[in-house]
């Protein structure tokens, strides 16, 4: 089989049955047949049943049609949805702990401020820096801070979704009665 | 209803309509036997060897076209039973294995016989299951034997804890399986069908390409009306072998590395390729870019993931053979109302001109002896002697190539080798699950002295069930295969194939209470074949070799299917053929 195009990176959806092993059978068809996860991230969705993974697969056509294939093979697969060329928002976020000394420490929280970065841990010598946004400006983010020094660094990996209309959530849930334990404060907590 | 897990796990089997299990007890399935001791309607076969109880529920499962069941303890069990969940896997044979495991708060605990089961058949099944909750069994068993059987069928995995075996549980049967993200496509897309149909009405030159899928999807019949409605020639693989008769003047025989030469050289040639539940294994195909380089290519295939995986495809048809067929012979009638134009009936003339003289020129051929006998001449009495009409189970080697290509095969459903996999010891623990499945008829085993030496402990397991297996050793003292290619490819540096002559298999068949034969001379075969036949109780029948025979014809790993050695090469030839394989 001739590579039709050069590999690029794909971004796809997938949802599983939220069952114990299915992130080892996921792992598994990926090693078995020699395909690269790039980064891979799992997390319950609405319905508890279900849990939505992200993986980020580099690889030319022919490649991602298999992987999409096999995983759609799986009995515990339920959708296998390839983002990339669909319309679809993408997010990442880092925890960075990086050197303060005094000379550097406005420069950080300028560089912090200008990426919508938060600190999130202060101590005489270091911050940690919690940015989210996609694979480009992270990027920038840290290789504006790798010169102060970046002691260690922690990537989620990447999340993604559709923008509207189109939508991946399975059903939709009645109106939720606010409960006494819902704290005002978390509500818009997101930037 | 409550009762202990390993009641309602048998209560399931009579559910799922299981009479016979292959299985070998042990400390953590010990509560299934105890079931088992006074459990009607359910027979078990005591085998020899876990492996064994696998390949049993596959011949089993091939031959009768229901799931094959085994049953095993924990640990060491399961891992000799890796092996022939993988060769189901790769054959998609539906079987379902159920294995021990050490009680719930021990795993995870290096007790005992324990493995991670799970986690190692994980790759090497098409599902497997860990049961947690006494109460998910019934559920789970029906999955399994639901996943095992449908859309493209394989081994499923069942790990049963003892403690859940010991306690307890409401039996749960659901009346229905379903399940939101497993439901197999059967149904093909009537443009692709309509686009085929086309496709193959205005051909020159068509070969229909069939495998195991048209024997899975019991598809022979609708595979025959359209080759005769259309004459298109049909070439099997060896996992399709039977699903169209050998004699009928449209077969091709086998294609791929060992295949006839007409076989290649007709698909090499088509312009219209149309392959029926076949994956284009490498085995077939020999180097993809030079793989039917001019054909327009369908694929009818269940599996989406086997369809533009190694070859690029034109046509997909994602559905089940048999109603896929169904519909392209339908459609196929509507396209041939008018009659097809003058070039076109002229090409397919030629076309089948040009075949039948590939027929005649390179017939599947070997040198007679009148001193030695010749593997091919085994294979031949045996088919003339069954009429075609036996069950034809094969080891891995020389011997499985032979009996490919020289058996006439009449019925699907009658041939068991482990095609994908290749196996060696798969023939007699196979031909043993057959035989069971086919109480009364004839199965004969050929398989090769390396081969059956890998399960002969199964001879055991012959006598002490009453299965009457005929085994024909096609012993040419060595692994022959291994020989052939060092001959061939490496320069005749021969290394450790040498089996000779240990031991002495009739004395062996007859200490295990089987008849033993054997024969030296081509003169004695006919008649001692006979005796096999008419013995009623299991026999080995070791035939004495010519040991340098080759498997002919023979395309080297990694060359095209034009590149077809027809008989023991000149040195330049298979200087070439090294630095194909070895790239030096």
């Amino acid at each position: 089989m001739q590579n039709g195009n050069d590999p690029r990176k794909h971004t796809i959806a997938v949802l599983v049955e939220n069952k114990f092993g299915v992130l080892s059978r996921v792992a598994g068809l990926f090693s078995a047949r020699g395909y690269n996860i790039e980064s891979l991230s799992v997390g319950e969705t609405l319905d508890p049943s279900v849990s939505r993974m992200t993986l980020v697969v580099r690889g030319d056509e022919f490649v991602i049609e298999q992987v999409t294939k096999q995983l759609h093979k799986l009995i515990d697969v339920i959708k296998v949805t390839d983002l990339t060329d669909e319309s679809h928002v993408e997010r990442e976020m880092v925890l960075i702990r990086v050197n303060a000394e005094p000379s550097n420490r406005a420069e950080i929280l300028r560089t912090a401020d200008i990426f919508r970065a938060r600190v999130v841990d202060v101590t005489p010598v270091s911050f940690v820096l919690e940015a989210t946004g996609d694979e480009g400006k992270l990027e920038a983010l840290i290789e504006l801070l790798r010169p102060m020094g970046i002691q260690e660094l922690v990537r989620t990996g990447k999340v993604a979704i559709a923008r509207g209309p189109k939508t991946r959530v399975r059903r939709v849930e009645p109106p939720r009665k606010p409960r006494v334990t819902d704290d005002p404060k978390v509500v818009g907590f997101a930037d | 209803m409550r009762m202990p897990g390993a009641r309602i796990v048998l209560e399931c089997l009579k559910r799922q309509g299981v009479d016979l299990i292959f299985g070998l007890p042990g400390g953590a399935v010990l509560p299934i036997y105890d079931a088992l001791y006074d459990f009607k309607g359910l027979r078990h076969i005591l085998v020899r060897q876990e492996a064994a109880a696998g390949h049993a529920a596959e011949g089993y499962a091939r031959t009768s076209g229901r799931v094959g069941v085994c049953l095993v303890t924990s640990g060491p069990a399961a891992t000799n039973l890796v092996t022939a969940l993988q060769d189901a896997m790769m054959d998609s044979i539906p079987i379902v294995a159920f294995t021990g495991q050490v009680p719930t708060h021990l795993i995870g605990n290096d007790a005992f016989q324990e493995a991670d089961n799970v986690g190692i058949t994980r790759p090497c099944t098409k599902h497997n299951f860990l049961v947690k909750d006494g109460n998910d069994l019934g559920p789970i068993i029906r999955e399994a034997f639901h996943i095992a059987s449908t859309g493209r069928p394989g081994p499923v995995h069942v790990d049963l804890p003892k403690d859940i075996l010991v306690k307890e549980w409401d039996l749960i049967w659901p009346d229905q399986v379903h399940m939101r993200s497993y439901n197999p496509n059967y149904e093909g897309h009537p443009g692709q069908i309509k686009r085929a149909a086309k496709l193959l009405a205005r051909a020159k030159q068509p070969v229909l390409y069939v495998g195991g899928g048209v024997i899975s999807a019991d598809a022979s019949a609708e595979l025959r009306e359209l080759a005769e409605l259309g004459q298109f020639p049909v070439t099997q693989t060896l996992m399709g072998l039977g699903s169209f008769p050998m004699e009928h003047p449209l077969s091709l025989d086998m294609l791929g590395m060992h295949g006839s030469y007409y076989a290649n050289m007709a698909v090499h040639h088509s312009d219209v390729l149309v392959a029926v539940g076949a994956r284009f294994d490498d085995r077939v195909t020999g180097r993809v870019d030079a793989f039917a380089p001019n054909a327009e290519i369908v694929h009818i295939d269940i599996d989406p993931s086997s369809i533009s995986k190694n070859i690029k495809v034109g046509v997909p048809i994602v559905g089940d053979c048999r109603r896929v067929l169904v519909k392209l012979v339908e459609a196929l009638r509507e396209e041939l109302r008018d009659e097809s134009p003058p070039t076109v009936r002229e090409a397919r003339r030629q076309w089948a001109a040009l075949i039948a003289q590939w027929k005649r020129d390179f017939p599947f051929q070997y040198e007679w002896s009148d001193d030695v006998v010749k593997p091919q001449y085994v294979v031949q009495e045996i088919s003339n002697a069954t009429g075609g009409e036996a069950f034809i189970v094969t080891g891995v080697g020389q011997h499985q190539m032979w009996a490919a290509q020289y058996y006439k095969f009449k019925h699907p459903r009658m041939w068991c080798t482990s095609g994908g996999l290749g196996t060696m010891g798969y023939g007699l623990p196979t031909a043993m699950g057959v035989q069971a499945a086919n109480p009364g008829k004839l199965v004969i085993n050929i398989d090769g002295d390396g081969s059956f030496q890998m399960n002969s402990q199964e001879l055991a397991t012959c006598f002490t069930e009453g299965l009457p297996v005929k085994t024909v050793i096609i012993n040419n003292s060595g692994h022959g295969m291994v020989r052939q290619w060092q001959r061939i490819i490496y320069k005749e540096r021969y290394c450790a194939i040498d089996l000779p002559g240990i031991p002495d298999w009739v004395r062996l068949a007859e200490a295990y209470g089987c008849v033993g034969l054997r024969v030296t001379k081509p003169s004695e075969l006919v008649p001692a074949i006979e005796k096999m036949i008419s013995t009623p109780a299991p026999v080995v029948l070791d035939v004495c070799v010519d040991k340098d025979e080759c498997v002919f014809p023979m395309v080297p790993a990694g060359g095209a299917n034009t590149d077809m050695i027809l008989a023991l090469p000149t040195r330049d030839v298979r200087d070439k053929a090294a630095k194909s394989q070895t790239g030096f």
